[in-house]
């Protein structure tokens, strides 16, 4: 069996039912072609619980208004919820005030404003950005974009072959020119958490501010952006059993009352005319025109029953299931698990000699198994690797041992098939 | 659908061994197709001679639908004039996306083992790929996307 996590080692609450915790979740009763679902694409995109889906029924029926623009009544009660939200969040990831906190439309956006915010006002030609191989393309391409449009140049972070990042290779890329650190906390591919704290004190030694890619972290981890003291922290709701449409952008103050501007429009200004505009303060500053309101109220109330269960004994119960997943895979002969990193969380990348991912993932889906097959957004991981694709089971909290079980069933009949 | 009525034993078969697979020394079309929603890539070249296909072969890394699809489609278009493989992609794009009623008559024989494929909409890119791409070759078009409307993606005169 693979040595369990030391980041993830707290014990499985005996007090916490996990088949009660399961059936909140209504739409895992769904049968596929008569079989059970076994849904093993969370992180791609997790289920929501029944907590979340009245949340947003409630908020639809009694609360539904534009916010910050009008007095009465429903105006100023959804003003309030989102507001809420926004003060959940804060306190889900421990940063210092509620403005520090941006509703974004997800993960992609939120690196995309920092990338016009921050990015095009303080990277200039002939600077440094420092990424990372394990890189999803939402952390590739933006910055790519800014390095073209300023003659900026990227340098990248290699990874051994168990798919952990080569962390003495990332502190040789620092030099005067580095400007900026875009890095992932967990890797949606592999499942490797990186060691995010001793690379952001790094990069500040040398003045560089990071922006940490959080969506495949926060499901999973503790996050206390002022212990980290990243710069920018970004994640998405929709992988925290929450809805899809609404992510946010953690910043630090000072530097998010620095940036410009990303999208212009309502609500992000002070006061407007023909010849000039003085935009709000933060975070309205970032949030141009109707956000994502009733997303973001469910958000919250995503993150309050994630907060009730607690994410240390989420964490603890997916590196058990982790565990027992990898101990079945790898003794199948034929499977071969891509990312073996020492620190993970519950996601499994494999290939099955002679079969091709897709082929998998149809002949899974036969037996009500949902996996993804592809690149997974993270196409430099498959040229390391010299793969095209990858087969991926990404694990959640409610998931079960015998949903394992049947991945394994499901692989053999895969393999019998491709005989 | 049940998927196995898909993975039939013939299609595992040319997946197996596929037909006609490598390149031609002599080809004067050529065209390379591209899905790059999964990576999969598809060479094709023809020796083309009086608008009729003398030989053609296929490479590439793919999927089993998509190389299986590739191995048929080189057995079914081989000696055959141009018009009459025109004929067959049609018939095959139409049966790959639901269109075609099978109990109609058409040129497709074998090829009706796909029919299930257009039960499975995120695998009918696989099955039409090596389409695209004869198509683009004997238009002497150099490359064929899965990802474009049609597959007139760069036109070309590399024949
Ligand atoms: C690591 C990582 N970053 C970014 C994203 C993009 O998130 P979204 O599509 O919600 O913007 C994802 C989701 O696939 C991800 O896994």
């Amino acid at each position: 069996m693979n040595p369990v996590n030391t980041s993830l080692k707290s014990e499985i609450s005996p007090s916490l039912d996990w088949g009660k915790i399961r059936a909140d979740f209504p739409i895992l009763q769904l049968k596929i072609d008569g079989k059970p679902l076994i849904y093993l694409d969370n992180a791609a995109s997790s289920q929501m619980p029944q907590q979340v889906i009245d949340r947003l029924v409630r908020y639809q029926t009694t609360q539904h208004a534009n916010i910050n623009r009008a007095v009465h009544y429903l105006s100023e009660v959804a003003t309030m919820e989102y507001h809420n939200a926004r003060c959940k969040l804060q306190q889900f990831i421990n940063a210092r005030e509620d403005r520090e906190v941006i509703f974004t439309s997800g993960t992609t956006d939120s690196i995309n404003l920092v990338m016009h915010g921050y990015g095009r006002k303080f990277i200039k030609a002939g600077d440094e950005i420092i990424l990372t191989t394990l890189e999803h393309h939402s952390n590739i391409v933006p910055w790519q974009m800014l390095a073209q449009e300023k003659g900026a140049k990227i340098r990248v972070v290699p990874i051994n072959d168990k798919g952990e990042l080569e962390v003495d290779e990332y502190e040789k890329l620092f030099n005067e020119r580095t400007k900026f650190v875009g890095l992932i906390h967990v890797s949606n591919a592999l499942g490797t958490i990186n060691p995010i704290k001793h690379m952001i004190d790094f990069a500040h030694r040398h003045g560089v501010p990071v922006l940490i890619d959080g969506a495949q972290a926060a499901p999973h981890i503790t996050i206390d952006v002022q212990a980290l003291d990243c710069d920018f922290y970004a994640f998405s709701a929709h992988k925290l059993c929450g809805p899809t449409g609404v992510g946010i952008l953690y910043g630090k103050a000072a530097l998010l009352e620095a940036m410009q501007p990303f999208k212009g429009g309502g609500d992000m200004i002070a006061s407007v005319t023909f010849e000039e505009t003085i935009y709000n303060t933060i975070p309205h500053k970032f949030e141009a025109g109707t956000p994502p309101i009733a997303a973001a109220i469910g958000f919250g109330a995503a993150i309050e029953y994630l907060m009730d269960i607690g994410i240390e004994h989420i964490a603890a119960y997916e590196s058990s299931l982790l565990a027992y997943a990898t101990e079945c895979l790898s003794e199948m002969p034929g499977v071969k698990i891509i990312g073996t990193a020492a620190e993970k969380t519950a996601v499994i990348s494999f290939t099955i000699d002679g079969v091709h991912p897709h082929d998998i993932g149809t002949i899974l889906n036969q037996d009500g198994i949902a996996v993804r097959t592809g690149h997974h957004c993270a196409q430099p991981i498959m040229q390391r690797f010299n793969v095209p694709a990858t087969s991926r089971a990404s694990f959640a909290f409610y998931n079960k041992r015998t949903e394992v079980d049947a991945l394994v069933t499901g692989i053999k009949t895969v393999q019998k098939i491709f005989l | 659908m049940h998927t196995n009525s898909l993975y039939q034993e013939v299609i595992l078969d040319h997946n197996r061994k596929p037909r006609n697979y490598g390149k031609l020394d002599h080809a004067n079309h050529h065209a390379v197709g591209h899905n790059p929603l999964c990576g999969d890539r598809l060479d094709i070249s023809l020796q083309l001679d009086n608008d009729q296909i003398n030989n053609i072969a296929f490479q590439g890394e793919s999927c089993a639908i998509c190389k299986a699809s590739a191995s048929m489609m080189t057995t079914a278009v081989k000696g055959k004039s141009r018009a009459d493989a025109e004929t067959l992609i049609h018939e095959f794009r139409e049966l790959a996306t639901g269109k075609l009623d099978i109990n109609q008559p058409n040129h497709l024989g074998r090829l009706t083992v796909f029919s299930g494929i257009r039960d499975l909409p995120t695998r009918v890119k696989c099955a039409i790929l090596p389409w695209h791409t004869l198509h683009a070759a004997l238009n002497s078009l150099t490359s064929a996307s899965t990802e474009a409307d049609d597959s007139v993606q760069s036109a070309s005169n590399h024949s």
